[in-house]
């Protein structure tokens, strides 16, 4: 296939790019989805301090603000071999529940909710967060800006800072919750727990009671068959600070747990020529090539991973909210990913219901913050599930806690394979016979959306759209068609 | 220009009541030191910023040498301390971001060591003949 | 009715965090709108691509916001379009006014971050040792691209002239919210300044013995965050944790510091400061006791210059 480049103005960085080739009758013949930059944070953390990583790693991404602190902070126990104090781990806990709360909150207002109440075929225009506001209302709107404000606020009165935190060290945390400040998060908790009734609801009276909205939910054009990684407790209710990671198959069966640095045995992530991110599968089943099936190697994190491989929730409205999904939707796990933005809904109010719960908690309060730190161990992981899906950080220091290695993999890296599949088939699915147009490019976009990527340095958005370029080929390899929405 | 027509450029932040004093001492007993040094005087070696260093380097000084008084014997009671300090931790951090530390050097010599003065010049120099031009060029774009 | 502001928003590279903190103003945001008219935000609230925004005549928006630090071609590019297009540009947190920490990828090569990346970590499967390339055939039929790095990362600042600097990573929403407050009051200072109160962190902070009517000590010890508790009141800098407050903008109310936590930088360097790196390290240094505690400083490139790195003189590592 010769390659022509018609518009050299084609520039393309920092976002994701699609390529999809078409064949001689005009139908896809493959297509490709690029992550298409790298920041080498996995070289730069070398010679820092174990202590000064959360704060550093945070800034990986500004929409997962929680994320790769809480995970790094853990890796950092790890490395001095201490678990944190039981009042640390509660602030912690509630931390990273805080933001579930405002993260799931934007990614489903300004992301997930536009192409249902705005309508899928509506004009990006208007399908954001700005044309969302005008149908539900301003006031509607204020509303649950208001409400997410406070999960940002708890956020910060525990982490120092409302986005990129500082409070956390290893073996604890730096700041100790007062009791003034507990009622105040307690009192804040009451707007994040009213969020997640109001993002339920609005699903349903938008989705749930749309006929026509539900055959995308369980059509097969949005659909990819894989294994599902998700994290547990004992009774195998969801866990998002701590637990077991657990791996079911694309039948539901479970063909694995691991915690700590058992990952290596169960994940590896191959290097393509064609992409600054590599694409992890599940090393039992080895290489598979880029396909999804009964017998695939690719595996998907998040909530709709989560929803397949637990048994609900540990709190009583989220678990209620869950009984009814199973009831709606077919047995066994589920590969819609539509899907995915109702677990993400449910996931919500069960992260405000724990919010609450941890605000109740008197003991929050005590005094024991930090456990004692002795030499360094040398090694240590950081498991967790972010809000976007299992999260690995994973560090080696020396025996003074100096980073001299470290391996990330993110949630978006371990969706790299279903997200190419899923972009495959929505494309088979909407251009035939040659026949492409703006359409198709929201109906690809809807294909990768739910697995929300954060490819944050590919994410130039405000939480709603990754930028996107999609370069259509024909048999010759010319361009044949290019579309972006930035 | 051709590696043998190379000549250093020196660049010494002399403190005036001691190293300042010194050079002159040097001039006035006929003591030798290579024309490749080039004094600035300043109030203090306490009143060296460590960006004037780390800019002498930058426009393409080959080698920049701080002088300050012994030990005791600051005019300002404290200031060599305080650079002594200074220098220490611009060392490390110069050597963190690949610069020869061998480059920027930091001496005592008070005003009546003149010979000593001539001696450390002459050292300084051959060492930085040894190391070569500055990586980043005369004008300081590497 | 007054005529609405023209706005611009631009994230170069980075993490979304500054776009984030605009998102977290919330209702704050929702009232100031109706003043606004958001010609372009990269690329989601207005629907205005690439190619609108360079379409429209030079000098036609009022305002732009630029956020994120500089790697690729095409980042570069968009920041010069904003720059021709606004009467007013604003680095809008410190990646974009100094580099950020994406900068401190200026210490290693392209070299060593692929290395890492793609050889070297634990979990990574290279059977057939390849690296990614901007120019690759797949299945002998299917031919990619990927854009290709610059060498160095840049802050957007020192792309292009910038009418004003703002530090914070990222900027408190309260300060974004003043900030766009000015910008519609017409309140804004000199061009080609930062916009800040003016304060170092020090001048802000509870812990300041100056503001408790004492004596400033020197530092007797150097400890890191890990050593133990800092007592409740008492400065960080003066008990041994490194702390940047001395040389860095208070716009943050010390937020770090009163969570005890010492300052890393992110504001800015104070007034009259050239290289942010250096004058941290020479003001830490003066206030120690002993020359002989700066060897217990660890991998001091990536403390003092852990937010700027890209606006040291040095402009990053030397190869």
């Amino acid at each position: 296939m010769k390659r022509i480049e018609i518009n050299p103005m084609t520039r393309l960085e920092g976002h994701g790019k699609i390529s999809i080739f078409l064949n001689d009758e005009g139908n896809v013949d493959n297509a490709f989805f690029q992550t298409v930059e790298l920041r080498g944070y996995e070289r730069f953390l070398r010679g820092m301090p174990i202590e000064e990583v959360p704060r550093t790693v945070s800034t990986i991404c500004g929409v997962c603000r929680g994320v790769h602190y809480t995970a790094s902070v853990k890796a950092a126990d790890a490395v001095y071999n201490v678990a944190p104090t039981p009042t640390a781990r509660k602030i912690r806990e509630l931390f990273l529940n805080a933001h579930y709360v405002e993260d799931h909150c934007a990614i489903l207002y300004a992301l997930g909710f536009p192409d249902f109440v705005v309508g899928p075929t509506a004009s990006p225009a208007v399908r954001n967060l700005i044309g969302l506001i005008e149908i539900v209302g301003e006031q509607t709107g204020r509303a649950v800006l208001k409400k997410r404000r406070s999960a940002v606020r708890i956020m910060e009165i525990l982490g120092g800072r409302p986005l990129h935190a500082v409070a956390a060290v290893p073996g604890g945390w730096s700041k100790r919750i007062s009791e003034e400040e507990r009622q105040e998060i307690l009192e804040l908790s009451r707007d994040l727990v009213e969020l997640g009734q109001m993002t339920l609801q609005v699903f349903e009276d938008v989705v749930l009671k749309n006929k026509q909205f539900m055959e995308l939910v369980l059509g097969d054009m949005y659909k990819v068959v894989c294994n599902y990684v998700g994290t547990v407790d004992e009774q195998d209710k969801l866990q998002y600070y701590d637990g077991i990671h657990k791996i079911v198959d694309p039948a539901g069966k479970e063909i694995g747990r691991f915690q700590g640095k058992e990952y290596l045995d169960y994940i590896a992530e191959r290097v393509l020529p064609w992409s600054y991110q590599k694409m992890p599968y599940l090393k039992k089943a080895g290489w598979q090539d880029i396909a999804d099936g009964d017998n695939t190697s690719l595996y998907c994190v998040g909530p709709l991973a989560r929803y397949n491989i637990g048994s609900g929730f540990d709190t009583p409205l989220a678990q209620e909210a869950y009984e009814k999904m199973k009831e709606t939707l077919p047995p066994g796990p589920v590969h819609n990913i539509m899907v995915y933005h109702w677990a993400r809904a449910v996931e919500l109010l069960n992260a405000a219901e724990k919010v609450r719960q941890l605000a109740e908690d008197e003991s929050i309060t005590a005094p024991d913050i930090r456990t004692p730190l002795g030499e360094a161990v040398g090694e240590g992981v950081g498991i967790i599930e972010a809000v976007r899906g299992l999260l690995i950080h994973h560090y080696k220091t020396d025996s003074r806690g100096i980073v001299e290695d470290c391996n990330l993999i993110v949630a978006t890296t371990h969706n790299k394979g279903p997200i190419n599949v899923a972009i495959r088939r929505a494309a088979d699915h909407f251009i035939k016979d040659g026949k492409v147009d703006e359409g198709i490019l929201n109906m690809v976009e809807m294909a990768y959306r739910p697995y929300d990527l954060c490819l944050a340095c590919a994410t130039h958005a405000l939480p709603g759209r990754s930028p996107l370029q999609i370069n259509i080929y024909d048999a010759q390899g010319k361009i044949y068609e290019t579309m972006q929405n930035f | 220009m051709a590696m043998s027509d190379w000549k250093p450029n020196i660049i010494v932040f002399a403190c005036n009541w001691c190293t300042y004093q010194g050079a002159d001492l040097a001039g006035s007993l006929r003591y030798k030191y290579p024309s490749s040094i080039n004094i600035i005087r300043v109030p203090c070696s306490g009143a060296l910023e460590a960006e004037y260093i780390v800019e002498a380097l930058n426009k393409g000084a080959d080698g920049v040498l701080v002088g300050g008084c012994h030990p005791g014997d600051c005019h300002y009671k404290e200031g060599n301390y305080k650079a002594l300090r200074r220098f220490n931790l611009l060392h490390k951090l110069l050597e963190d971001m690949g610069v020869e530390p061998e480059r920027v050097r930091l001496e005592w010599i008070s005003g009546s060591e003149g010979k000593r003065f001539a001696e450390v010049m002459n050292d300084f120099d051959a060492v930085i003949r040894k190391l070569g031009p500055n990586p980043r060029g005369r004008n300081g774009n590497a | 009715m007054p005529e609405k502001v023209k706005l611009a928003y631009l994230l170069a590279g980075g993490c979304a965090g500054c776009d984030m903190a605009v998102v977290d103003l919330s209702e704050t945001l929702l009232d100031v709108l109706p003043q606004l008219e958001i010609v372009f935000w990269a690329p989601t609230v207005a629907d205005v691509k690439y190619k609108d925004l360079e379409a429209m005549p030079d000098g036609s928006i009022d305002v732009g916001l630029v956020a994120g630090m500089v790697r690729l071609s095409e980042q570069e590019h968009m920041v010069k379009v904003m720059r021709r297009k606004c009467k007013t540009l604003i680095a809008l947190g410190i990646c974009a006014s100094m580099g950020g920490i994406p900068g401190m990828a200026n210490m290693h090569s392209k070299k060593e971050i692929f290395d890492t990346a793609y050889f070297d970590t634990f979990s990574t499967d290279n059977p057939e040792g390849v690296v990614p390339r901007t120019n690759c055939l797949v299945d002998g039929k299917y031919e990619l691209t990927l854009p290709d790095f610059y060498e160095k990362v840049r802050s957007v600042a020192s792309v292009v002239d910038v009418d004003y600097l703002t530090g914070g990573c990222p900027p408190h929403h309260s300060f974004i919210g003043a900030a766009l407050t000015a910008v519609l009051e017409g309140k804004l200072p000199p061009r080609g300044s930062w916009l800040t109160g003016g304060k170092a962190v020090c001048d802000v902070c509870k812990r300041n013995p100056a503001l408790q009517g004492k004596e400033r000590e020197l530092i007797q010890d150097i400890k890191r965050v890990t050593d133990g508790e800092p007592e409740q009141d008492k400065c960080l800098l003066q008990e041994g944790y490194i702390c940047l407050g001395p040389v860095t903008q208070g716009d943050c109310n010390a937020q770090c510091p009163n969570v005890n936590m010492p300052c890393r930088g992110c504001g800015g360097p104070i007034p009259g400061v050239k290289d942010f790196g250096l004058r941290a390290v020479s003001a830490i240094a003066a206030s120690m006791t002993d020359e002989k505690l700066v060897d217990k400083i660890d991998c001091p490139a990536k403390l003092f210059y852990r937010y700027s790195l890209p606006s040291s003189i040095l402009g990053g590592k030397l190869k």
